[in-house]
């Protein structure tokens, strides 16, 4: 494991940041231990100048809230006849770390998601209402008013962490997680938004439902939404939703 | 030129080495199991160590070959027969059209592997002939084998005259895996980043302890029960990477160590993480088994998976060889 603070490339990156192994075939960085947008865009540039440098016997880079992770071909690598695949990994890592460019101009995307939030499909809704004393028209316009950022795709293909809800409507996930949620369905969990591109087991607090595939196999780019993403979330109505779902 | 599903196995699918390069968007790697296993079973037939093979749980499914066809099982011995013949594992084997390969009882192991000469036809998803479960897509289908169910292979070959007239020749050698998986049921594993956050008390059994396989084991992961262990204070961890046997403390306090269709991310505790190299062996665990962890250091796990691979090369300059020569000399073409 590996500290360090430092003056990276040319501009200075706030914090601490560790290096770990993920067992023998992963590295991963962490570069703080928040849910922030700051640092979470500094995972994203590190993880566009790392695949853009195309380094041999990288196979997957994996950002995540605050971390980084490489996954890499040791085997591959030990051919080269590097001693040790992860040595090699993470000085390429320390390497990126000092030539990274903080304010990469990756253009980010604004991806706009049509939601029905009618009660029938937001089934958690008249809890979160009670529970927060505020109307459900109010928890609605909360949800669809802000801009979120895609800060990390994971726990199913497609699935993504949006954020940051306003606080009036964030929500800890349920006590007891539903067997299947509805592929579709979009909820809170925390200060999160997100939605779940299968019917799946899932403890998110439900509001509404998206007639948008967020994954679809047959797709040339299966997955809809990626981490940097900006998202606005459409209103639309039942009968909008009846007509665009597949 | 295929394999015909005539009954269905319980897990049954076509899986490869692993989907690489889609994690960032939740797509877990999935692959066979039992990497070992999948890999002799390919170069006994003389195919590239990780062209995809048919993954079989117990009970497994029942196939009809209607072609010829060279095959070899590695890994569980299931107590394959082609027809009424007994059928050895780790040896290459010719079955003859219209034979019937079946599975009869669950001697040893958990997972065996079917690979057949020149490989199954299978279009790619992502680059690969894996199945993600989750998914829905890729192998065949994007699920688990049903009834009815062809799976094309891509070549047919003539191998009449080496059958003579049976249902299936067992060609006279064998791979000898006893250098690919250890014995015993210790299980070795490096340090995760959480562990030195284990309470004195807890360091001491995750690594003294016997742990049992519950029966909610899978291919995501094996859920263990042993005695509980814990963290020197609760934390929140924040949703990060996870790997192929990475060992996640859950808050009961029991461990879940993670298989080949894990999700990409995670947010428990990761207090170790299991050798590749061990991974084999662990795949062909079952419920109810009892193993311990030991703790290696990084560079002597990579060395040792380095060690695996490199065995698997030299079996498979020796098996490609003995199957060409042989093949060469008594069929008749």
């Amino acid at each position: 494991m590996c500290k360090g603070c430092t003056t990276l490339g040319s501009m200075k990156m706030t914090g601490t940041y560790r290096i770990y192994p993920l067992g023998e075939t992963a590295v991963t960085i962490e570069l703080g231990n928040r849910i922030d947008e700051h640092t979470n865009q500094q995972v994203l540039s590190l993880f566009h100048h790392i695949k853009n440098k195309k380094i041999p016997g990288v196979t997957d880079i994996i950002p995540a809230y605050s971390s980084l992770t490489i996954v890499y071909d040791v085997i591959g690598i030990r051919q080269q006849c590097h001693p040790s695949a992860y040595s090699f990994i993470k000085q390429e890592l320390e390497a990126a770390l000092q030539n990274c460019n903080w304010h990469s101009s990756t253009k980010t995307r604004l991806i706009e998601v049509p939601v029905c939030y009618d009660v029938s499909l937001g089934i958690d809704l008249q809890e979160m209402s009670e529970q927060k004393q505020i109307s459900i028209n109010e928890i609605i316009q909360l949800h669809y008013s802000k801009t979120y950022r895609v800060f990390m795709i994971g726990f199913l293909p497609g699935f993504a962490y949006m954020g940051t809800v306003d606080k009036k409507i964030t929500t800890p996930r349920k006590q007891h997680p539903r067997v299947k949620v509805l592929a579709g369905s979009v909820g809170i969990a925390g200060e999160q938004t997100g939605i779940y591109p299968f019917d799946s087991p899932g403890g998110w607090n439900i509001i509404g439902q998206t007639p948008v595939q967020m994954f679809n196999a047959k797709r040339e780019e299966p997955v809809l939404l990626q981490a940097g993403d900006e998202v606005k979330f459409i209103p639309i109505t039942l009968y909008k939703f009846d007509k665009l779902k597949i | 030129m295929s394999i015909r599903i005539i009954k269905q196995g319980i897990a049954d699918s076509i899986q490869d080495a692993g989907i690489s390069g889609y994690q960032h968007l939740g797509i877990n790697p999935a692959g066979v199991m039992d990497v070992v296993a999948a890999s002799v079973a390919n170069l006994l037939v003389g195919n590239d160590l990780k062209e995809a093979v048919m993954e079989l749980h117990f009970p497994a499914s029942i196939l009809l070959f209607d072609e010829q066809a060279v095959i070899a099982l590695c890994g569980a011995d299931l107590g394959a027969m082609i027809n009424d013949i007994p059928i050895p594992l780790n040896t290459p084997v010719v079955i003859e059209k219209n034979c019937v390969l079946q599975f009869t009882k669950l001697n040893r192991g958990a997972r065996c592997y079917l690979a057949v000469k020149y490989g199954f036809s299978i279009t790619q998803w992502m680059g690969s002939c894996s199945t993600s479960i989750k998914a829905k897509a890729g192998g065949f289908e994007g699920r688990y084998l049903m009834k009815h169910d062809e799976i094309h292979f891509r070549v047919i070959d003539n191998y009449t005259g080496i059958l003579q007239n049976k249902d299936a020749f067992i060609f006279p050698w064998k791979a000898d895996t006893t250098k690919l998986y250890t014995p015993g049921n210790i299980i070795r594993i490096i340090t995760g980043d959480q562990f030195e956050r284990l309470n004195d008390q807890s360091k001491k059994i995750f690594v003294s302890s016997p742990f049992a396989i519950t029966t909610q084991s899978d291919r995501m992961g094996y859920r263990m029960k042993g005695e509980p262990l814990q963290l020197q204070q609760q934390q929140q961890i924040i949703s990060t990477a996870v790997n192929r046997g990475t060992i996640q403390l859950l808050p009961d306090g029991q461990l879940i160590l993670l298989m080949a269709d894990h999700q990409t991310t995670g947010g428990y505790p990761r207090i170790g993480h299991i050798i590749r190299a061990d991974l084999p062996k662990l795949a062909q665990m079952k419920p109810n088994q009892l193993l311990r962890f030991q703790i290696i250091a990084q560079q002597e796990a990579e060395d040792i998976f380095y060690e695996q691979h490199r065995h698997l090369l030299q079996l498979q300059n020796a098996c490609n060889l003995r199957l060409q020569e042989y093949i060469q000399k008594h069929a008749l073409h």
